[in-house]
């Protein structure tokens, strides 16, 4: 396996696909946490487990304070996060544990505190942290270009989101602009799980993609990790569920190695 | 070049989640085609007039004028039906929902004023009205939970953060991304991604519009200063519109400097001049720290207390055309009683921050200040402070 210093993040998120593949699953597992909940030192460890109990790349959520795309549960983390002393300084040295275990990290950012570094000085924090690739929820493509290009430069893959109210000229524009992967949105709302799913974007997204797509928001069982791989997802991402474990458990490092074991298992061939 | 502004300077833009990008679209061009639309402006226009009562009046404060040792001259927006200028907004967007085929609307409010001018505006044109509002204002400005209760409209309290104006704000745009297909959110100022600037001001700006031909024709000239409380700023943009281009007219917006500028606890990204960042969808001046997360804000007026502000005025700010200053919450109060006792006015205390900077800053010739409510709502909360031997 190549190391991280001699390849780029995009190339780490392509191979992280590809493996997933190889090693016979039918889409790669992609869970969410958020850094620094529910403590700086619990989401090291959380980190590391995700690395060992099967997932094939992960999101670290940078926590902010005002985070419009997502839901109770991961808005409420933040808010812990943040009030125990998570920085993004902080978060984004988690990243370098997981990337050591040969599983790329996507860095989930809110746009300010992305500007409040600065598109260059963000980039390559992301990159002497062992990232791979960023993902700006609030960043539509109207928005994007510059910190693509900034990204770009560092081998960094900046991520668009499509919605399921995403029309299809837009669809395609913003696939046409996709790194890594792209990520498409399952529900009509913001971040948190969801009883039911309708995974029908997915087909449309490929449609309109040269890179995987991947599926968020609102999955939360391993069945429904299972039917977005039926309907083609490349990667399946997993956050509130997950996010939730880790804040209620007794024993949150045990709780959300077994769900990733759960949802591994129901993504094999 | 879109046919609405997404950008002044470098403030402005859209920095929100994709699933409400095509209704943005779908809202700039229903305000492209409405603002053309002859119809639309009848009907708009006879609501002004008769169900508001626009225009409002302009009134020369005479014992305020003396007490200042200059003219003040008031726009008198606290006399509008619902008591500020937040109607004027409220009504238009309503209208545009009802354009668009949208039944549902989602507000925030801080002060209350645009929760009950949205609850109205609803009542009136038979629309569903979901009002988000942090408890913190809840407690501060109960008499217009009651009213909006009364009016038809759901009031959801909002528990996170400081419990303030921000966290309504964000409330709100977490229900429109959930329910976008039927559901319009009427954003209470000229803040929040594009085109909301804008299409606020343009609603806004028959403030100035009025206020402009009232003074020419009551002082025979125009005002030295110009002069609006800001909180998210929609008061001001709606006065100074029509003044931008009388380059001797100085334009002076007034943030909330609740504890003192020296301190975190105040309302005053303007002013403070920090660096500025992305809130509720737009990059204009905001209150952060060194990470980028936004700080909470402190004013006694709850209208004011908002870290961040419309990216029209740190663009004019930026420019030199507008300056803006901040006022503590112990001179808004003073100006609050003062304005009640001099001219029989009870301000709103949004509003007592404007009036407290016109009496406090030197002679000019002609002040021309937004009074942009009415302080009923206050009430309960300054009367307290106000008490000989209470904390102020
Ligand atoms: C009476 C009054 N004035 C001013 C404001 C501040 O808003 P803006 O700065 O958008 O005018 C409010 C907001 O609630 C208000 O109620």
């Amino acid at each position: 396996m190549a190391s991280a210093s001699t390849t780029t993040g995009v190339e780490r998120i392509a191979e992280a696909f590809a493996r997933a593949r190889s090693d016979g699953r039918r889409a790669a597992l992609m869970p969410y946490m958020m850094g620094g909940f529910p403590s700086v030192e619990l989401s090291r460890e959380i980190a590391v487990a995700y690395a060992h109990s099967g997932a094939d790349l992960v999101e670290l959520g940078i926590p902010f304070s005002d985070p419009l795309a997502d839901g109770p549960v991961i808005h409420a983390a933040a808010t812990a996060a943040l009030r125990a002393g998570a920085t993004v300084e902080r978060v984004l040295e988690l990243a370098g544990a997981i990337a050591e275990n040969d599983v790329p990290v996507i860095v989930m950012c809110y746009s300010n505190p992305v500007l409040a570094r600065g598109y260059e000085r963000f980039a390559a924090a992301l990159v002497r942290a062992g990232a791979s690739g960023l993902i700006v929820p609030d960043l539509p493509m109207e928005e994007a270009s510059e910190l693509r290009s900034v990204c770009d430069r560092h081998g960094l893959a900046l991520v668009p989101l499509v919605a399921p109210t995403t029309p299809l000229e837009r669809l395609a524009q913003i696939g046409a602009t996709a790194r890594g992967f792209l990520y498409a949105v399952a529900v009509t709302g913001t971040t948190g799980e969801r009883a039911e799913l309708d995974p029908a974007l997915v087909a449309r997204a490929a449609a309109h993609a040269s890179v995987p797509v991947a599926l968020g928001f609102g999955i939360a069982t391993a069945s429904q990790a299972s039917a977005a791989a039926d309907a083609g997802a490349d990667g399946v991402i997993i956050g509130s569920r997950l996010v939730r474990a880790a804040g209620e458990a007794d024993d949150p490092v045990a709780a959300v190695s077994e769900l990733i074991s759960e949802y591994a298992g129901a993504l094999r061939d | 070049m879109s046919a609405v502004r997404h950008r002044f300077g470098r403030y402005g833009g859209q920095y929100v989640p994709e699933t409400l990008m095509p209704a943005l679209a779908e809202l700039e061009a229903a305000w492209v085609q409405a603002r053309d639309d002859p119809a639309f402006h009848s009907e708009l226009d006879a609501l002004l007039a008769d169900y508001v009562g626009r225009p409002s009046p302009l009134y020369r404060a005479p014992r305020l004028s003396e007490a200042a040792g200059h003219p003040i001259y008031l726009k008198r927006e606290d006399l509008n039906h619902t008591g500020a200028h937040k109607i004027n907004n409220a009504l238009g967007q309503a209208l545009l929902a009802r354009r668009m085929g949208k039944r549902r609307i989602v507000a925030e409010t801080g002060a209350g004023q645009h929760g009950v001018a949205a609850a109205t505006a609803c009542a009136l044109l038979d629309l569903e009205c979901v009002v988000y509002m942090g408890t913190e204002d809840i407690r501060r400005q109960k008499p217009n939970v009651e009213r909006m209760g009364l009016l038809g409209a759901r009031v959801e309290p909002v528990e996170a953060g400081a419990r303030t104006l921000k966290e309504a704000v964000s409330a709100a745009i977490r229900d429109w991304v959930a329910n976008v297909q039927s559901t319009h959110y009427i954003i209470g100022s000229c803040v929040g991604p594009a085109p909301y600037p804008e299409l606020v001001r343009d609603l806004q700006r028959v403030i100035g519009d009025e206020a402009r031909a009232q003074v020419l024709e009551h002082a025979g000239r125009l005002p030295e200063r110009v002069i609006a409380c800001v909180g998210g700023g929609s008061n001001a943009i709606g006065l100074f519109t029509a003044f931008v281009e009388d380059e001797a007219v100085q334009l002076v917006g007034v943030e909330a400097a609740g504890e003192g500028l020296d301190t975190p606890r105040h309302g005053a990204p303007l002013t403070e001049a920090g660096l500025p960042g992305v809130l509720h969808g737009a990059f204009t001046a905001i209150m952060q720290d060194e990470d980028g997360q936004i700080l909470e804000a402190h004013s006694i007026s709850a209208g004011l207390d908002y870290p961040g502000t419309g990216p029209e005025h740190a663009w004019l700010r930026d420019s030199g055309r507008a300056r803006y200053v901040a006022v503590t919450d112990e001179q808004a109060l003073k100006a609050f009683e003062r304005t009640a006792r001099l001219e029989g006015i009870i301000p709103a205390l949004e509003s007592a921050h404007a009036i407290a900077w016109a009496i406090d800053s030197g002679f000019s010739e002609l002040d021309l200040i937004c009074l942009s409510g009415r302080g009923d709502k206050d009430l309960a909360e300054a009367l307290a402070l106000l008490t000989p031997g209470s904390a102020i």
